[in-house]
């Protein structure tokens, strides 16, 4: 269940939308139960829609961060509790309650700033002018007004508003302290009762269902579009692999330097770097790079690049927080052996780090390549009609309501995005000695 | 012969002074009190660690501010001595190059260093298909290949069982003697010091005492010894 709940992560935002809309659009299953059942159809597009998708998203992202909060109690903690007799309530009361009001509230600002930076989710099922995100007003502005004063304006406003969450998440999401414990495995003498279990169960199961029908819709309806989709989408496909993987060895380039700086000198980039990459959004990112280069060359060109640059720019903060913990580790351990050995520079690189950082390496690679696979941001203002990205093709057809071949698209680019993390994390375990 | 010159380092209000001079060849142990700065002092010796004050000498040298690798010692950690990564010959080639483009003869000699310590033919396995005493000889293997002068062990082979430690503590006590190198080890084992040691450093109080005989120390205990040995 848990990895289920890291999938939506790297998933690509506009194939989720699909799923979303293949479940609860007007032609979905939901509405057509509604009907069925001689009530009105429900609608995805507008905020409403735009809620659901972000709760299908973010449900995921809380859950993960608040279960570390969970698995950061020791479980020595527990087994005061046990040996004290302590009921659930206690145990809510004395553990539980003070780790989650330590949690909740980053994990509230850091998905409060997802929400108000995603775009793509806002671009698919905003519509009217009432569901209208500040993100979207800068496309807007851009796309079809071409204001770049105004756009830049907006882009000013969201970096403000997202930067003043990002700063009070990052002082909020201090950690619970519980102290150290000595990582024995957690037992749960409360979790007998049955009451207790059936309820865990129950709302695991719903949450199960309204994270996998989605992506089940968009394999059923796919695969059956497979062998006729248009030359297009094939070749957006070969474009999105190319800036995929150009992107990933961008976020490995930086993320280097950056965790061995941050490690070193133990320097506070990483938290200045994760909070100016979360103020500022792709598009907001995309629409400074398109002010400073749209006199100089032809937007067009430089798409890929541009996209390119900035998805490794946005997958940087996730690739350090892979990388820069266990580098902490490697140098606390053979740190001393290597100076003493006179193991510097390039030696140090290539005969301690990079084989011992293997498996975050590989995990980041994985990430950063999923994640610029399907993001659907920067390559909307710089495209040009014939070019494109695919998660940018999949768009067009979702546009164009030919839904038969959008469902074929996402397939696609599911299917890549999973493999490309896929291959990459594997890469990165295989025949990796502890 | 290593001296240390009014040499300080501090730690909040946690100090350690040492003025003291350490004969070529000799063995000496370093003794005390846990937290009294034991391994601290021997990190300033090797330079993991920057004195606040003071210098340390061998041979007249200066070697203060000199980064670890650039000094005339060889160390052995408690653990992590061997990258998991790499093969018990190319762990012990470290010791001759860390970028390890060594040649034919120097592979040789890698391969005599581990015939030495009994390693004859393990040269290809990694640190993970080894036992802890072979680790611990690996490790001893390079500072072997090393060939400093002043060989420093920080409670090494501490987590090897009495009779093992026993064994690899006589085996570098021998390979001393035949290299003429300067042995200085931490232990926590009183037993270790009058084992190898001709001489104990006392650490105690913020203070690292100058080096005394060790049947002498032993016979007739300062009080801190007394206290730290426990009556």
């Amino acid at each position: 269940m848990v990895t289920l709940l890291g999938a939506p992560f790297i998933l690509p935002v506009i194939v989720a939308v699909l799923g979303l809309i293949s479940v609860f659009g007007r032609g979905g299953i939901v509405s057509q139960a509604l009907i069925w059942a001689g009530l009105e159809p429900v609608s995805i597009y507008g905020a409403q829609g735009v809620v659901l998708a972000h709760v299908f998203f973010n449900l995921p992202l809380a859950t993960r961060l608040i279960l570390q909060g969970w698995l950061a109690i020791p479980a020595e903690r527990f087994r005061l509790a046990a040996a004290l007799g302590f009921g659930p309530g206690d145990i809510s009361r004395t553990l539980e309650r003070p780790m989650l009001r330590e949690v909740v509230p980053g994990a509230f600002v850091v998905i409060f700033i997802l929400c108000l930076t995603s775009f793509a989710v806002a671009l698919a099922l905003g519509g009217g002018p009432r569901a209208t995100t500040i993100e979207l007003a800068i496309y807007q502005a851009f796309r079809f007004e071409f204001d770049l004063g105004k756009a830049a304006l907006l882009g000013l406003v969201q970096v403000v508003l997202a930067g003043t969450a990002a700063v009070v998440a990052l002082r909020l999401t201090l950690p619970a302290e519980l102290g150290p414990g000595f990582d024995r495995a957690v037992t749960r003498w409360d979790a007998g009762a049955p009451g207790l279990k059936v309820q865990d169960a129950l709302w695991i199961g719903l949450a199960t269902l309204f994270l996998a029908l989605p992506l089940a819709m968009i394999a059923l309806d796919g695969a059956a579009a497979l062998a006729s989709l248009p030359v297009s989408v094939w070749v957006a496909t070969l474009r999105s692999v190319a800036v995929a993987l150009v992107s990933m060895c961008l976020t490995l380039a930086l993320a280097v330097p950056i965790a061995v700086l941050a490690v070193r000198r133990r320097a506070r980039i990483v938290e200045v770097l994760a909070t100016l990459t979360i103020a500022a959004s792709p598009l907001v990112v995309g629409t400074g790079l398109f002010i400073l280069l749209f006199p100089v060359v032809d937007p067009g060109r430089i798409a890929l690049g541009v996209t390119a640059l900035v998805n490794a720019a946005m997958a940087l903060p996730f690739a350090l927080r892979a990388i820069v913990p266990a580098l902490t580790a490697v140098e606390a351990d053979y740190g001393r052996l290597a100076d003493g050995l006179g193991m510097a520079g390039r030696t140090r690189l290539t005969r301690l780090w990079l084989p011992r950082l293997r498996r975050p390496l590989g995990f980041a690679a994985g990430l950063a390549a999923a994640l610029s696979m399907g993001d659907l941001g920067v390559i909307t203002m710089f495209a040009s009609p014939e070019g494109g990205t695919l998660p940018l093709a999949l768009y067009r057809l979702m546009a164009a309501y030919r839904m038969d071949d959008a469902a074929g698209a996402a397939l696609i680019l599911l299917a890549v995005s999973l493999a490309l993390f896929w291959v990459f994390d594997r890469g990165g375990r295989i025949d990796a000695e502890a | 012969m290593l001296r240390l010159e009014g040499l300080r380092a501090r730690w909040g209000d946690w100090t350690l002074s040492a003025d003291l001079v350490i004969g070529t060849g000799d063995k000496v142990a370093l003794i005390g009190p846990s937290g009294a700065g034991k391994s601290t002092l021997l990190g300033l010796i090797a330079g993991h660690e920057n004195p606040e004050a003071g210098r340390v000498l061998w041979d007249g040298a200066d070697l203060t501010g000199r980064p670890p690798a650039e000094r005339p010692m060889s160390m052995i950690f408690q653990d992590n001595n061997l990258f998991p990564h790499m093969s018990a010959a190319q762990n012990v080639g470290l010791g001759l190059r860390p970028d390890l483009k060594l040649g034919r003869d120097q592979w040789r000699a890698v391969e005599a260093a581990l015939d030495r310590v009994g390693l004859g033919g393990f040269g290809k396995r990694k640190p993970g298909q080894l036992s802890g005493g072979q680790v611990a000889r690996v490790a001893l293997a390079r500072v072997l290949l090393q060939h400093k002068p002043v060989v420093l062990l920080d409670e090494a082979f501490g987590a090897l069982g009495p009779a093992l430690r026993a064994e690899m503590l006589d085996l570098v006590a021998s390979l001393a003697e035949e290299t003429g190198a300067t042995l200085l080890i931490v232990s926590h084992e009183p037993g270790d010091a009058r084992r190898i040691a001709d001489s104990v450093v006392l650490v105690a109080d913020g203070v690292a005492h100058p080096p005394v005989a060790t049947a002498e120390i032993f016979d007739n205990p300062p009080p801190a010894f007394t206290a730290y040995l426990g009556g």
